[in-house]
């Protein structure tokens, strides 16, 4: 019997697919664990509102729980919801889904991301993103057994993806393009003329575009172009969106997936598996967010606006060249002029003036160099940190002209 | 114009140049926009939200209700003039409702309270009656929630 079985034993040591081992791992991960040992760290390396979610959306998921909403919904999310979502995208951007096939609700946009890599992606399948982007995507293209094809993107050109840059790397194997606009970690936005060009090309060389605008309330002076809302992009488009940055609702994990049935279809079928549904609390709490939420968005975007535009003019100050990001809540400044790498600039700044930043480097290639740098947190905080990353800017720089 | 207001009532220590950062308008014309606003008397005044309790100063506020007989010509603000001259009224408001004059008072004790309502206030010719409440607590005041807010429970790295 153990003769037997022991021809069935494998050769490799390891329990994990390859698959997963050949992931790297966050590398903001690692950095956490770090920060986790040090105390009284003023901290620009969050990637989410200092808000609390407004109350009353808070006290719509009491109520429904009060009122016995605790049980399973739909596996595409509550049809009340949907139908919010579908008149929300048509009140914004006058795009018509229909909320019995082509939106499904999901945990948070993340899921979205898997989601449509899973549904569209075959093995070897290549799938565009700009690089730098948000740590997810390259993954989750991995995952599905495709291949993430990083295009990289400048500060020269205010980190914008740009359709000449993609159209060289489309090869037989491109799938899609994924696109993160306004970008985590840059804070770039692409107009809608520069929208377009990138949706030209999608149209030209049959591709399709997942587009994740979960940031796209978060604009500052410029108007936020939704990528399904350009000719003939609709049906060539997965708009993925959530509730969690722009009404504070990050715990909440809500996200949903915009697009045609077929497309909706074959992702609700990998969701039903794999999610069941999203949870029934946030979905009652979002649907108030759609039906109430806007002067409360509002509201925090002009406070992110006042901090954007406070921590844009100190990395100036200190040295740092630093694009002016036009979204989200980041500003993205260049470390170069100290010589150090983004980790390094990041662990010493950590160790010597506990200020926490993210490198740049975990955001892809093009991000060495550069740090993030989340302004959503209190104006005395960002003003504390900026003193303290000017003292250590003005230390390092010398030591190294030395 | 609104921005550089909306960041003063926030916090009224800014310095114009700080505004003129927060807001990308220039640091002449903010200094320009507040002095025309003091002058219009559109910003009153530059105040500290500040919890006595906690300095060990007692405080006592009390809300008076006053019920009054409106005036020909004048209607209520011959009324509310005579009572917001008194110090003691630190906010005078009309309201609707079943009384006409909502009056802040502040005092040092219950007693000083009490003396001018009673001696004061209640005694002017137009006042009909009043229903003295005296707070027992603040919760939160122009925005400010005085004891357990609710704190950041975020994580200080996060994706």
């Amino acid at each position: 019997m153990s003769k037997s079985g022991s021809s069935h034993i494998k050769a490799s040591q390891s329990h994990i697919s390859e698959r997963v081992s050949a992931l790297p791992p966050s590398g903001i991960r690692k950095f956490f664990d770090l920060l986790s040992s040090i105390e009284g760290v003023i901290s620009l390396g969050v990637g989410e509102p200092d808000f609390v979610t407004p109350w009353h959306i808070r006290e719509a998921a009491i109520y429904s729980l009060e009122k016995g909403y605790t049980m399973y919904t739909s596996n595409k999310g509550t049809p009340e919801l949907r139908a919010e979502l579908a008149s929300h995208l048509e009140s914004r951007f006058g795009l018509t889904y229909d909320p019995d096939n082509e939106i499904l609700i999901t945990v948070g946009v993340s899921e979205g991301v898997d989601l449509a890599a899973r549904a569209i992606l075959n093995p070897g399948d290549e799938v565009l993103m700009p690089d730098p982007c948000y740590v997810a995507y390259p993954a989750s293209v991995s995952l599905a057994g495709g291949i993430p094809i990083q295009v990289p993107t400048t500060e020269e050109n205010d980190f914008k993806i740009t359709a000449d840059d993609i159209e060289p790397r489309i090869t037989q194997r491109t799938k899609a393009i994924l696109l993160g606009y306004p970008c985590n970690p840059t804070g770039a936005v692409l107009s809608k003329e520069e929208l377009t060009q990138i949706a030209e090309l999608a149209k030209r060389y049959n591709l399709l575009v997942i587009s994740d605008e979960v940031y796209g309330r978060l604009v500052y002076g410029v108007e936020h172009t939704c990528l399904a809302s350009l000719p003939g992009m609709r049906e060539r488009t997965i708009l993925l969106n959530g509730f969690s940055k722009a009404y504070a609702m990050t715990g909440w994990r809500i996200g949903y997936a915009a697009s045609d049935s077929e497309i909706v279809g074959a992702m609700t079928k990998i969701h039903q598996y794999t999610m069941l549904c999203a949870s029934i609390m946030g979905q009652m709490a979002a649907i108030e967010a759609l039906k109430a939420g806007d002067s409360e968005v509002e509201a925090m975007v002009r406070e992110y606006d006042r901090r954007r535009r406070v921590i844009v003019k100190g990395f100036r100050d200190i040295g740092l060249s630093c694009f002016e990001p036009k979204g989200a809540f980041y500003a993205f400044p260049s470390i170069k002029i100290t010589g150090m790498t983004s980790e390094e600039f990041a662990e010493k700044l950590l160790m010597e003036e506990k200020v926490a930043v993210v490198p740049g480097s975990a955001f892809g290639q093009c991000g060495e160099g550069y740090i993030r740098c989340c302004y959503a947190t209190s104006l005395p905080e960002i003003e504390e940190a900026l003193k303290k990353m000017g003292r250590f800017v003005e230390r390092h720089r010398k030591a190294k002209n030395r | 114009m609104k921005q550089i207001f909306e960041a003063l009532e926030k916090d009224a220590r800014l310095t114009a140049e700080q505004i003129s950062t927060m807001t990308g308008i220039s640091v002449a014309e903010v200094k320009k926009s507040i002095k025309k606003a003091e002058e219009d008397r559109a910003v009153l005044k530059y105040k500290a939200v500040i919890d006595w309790a906690k300095l060990g100063e007692e405080q006592v506020l009390a809300l008076v209700e006053v019920k009054v007989v409106p005036q020909r010509d004048v209607g209520f603000d011959a009324i509310a003039e005579r009572i917001y001259r008194f110090p003691q009224a630190r906010s005078v408001y009309l309201a609707s409702g079943t009384y006409d004059l909502a009056v802040l008072v502040a005092g040092k004790s219950m007693q000083e309270i009490a003396v001018f309502v009673s001696q004061k206030l209640a005694p002017l010719e137009t006042v009909q009656g009043t229903v003295t409440h005296f707070i027992l607590k603040k919760y939160k005041e122009d925005g400010e929630i005085f004891e357990g807010g609710e704190g950041i429970k975020r994580l200080p790295v996060t994706p």
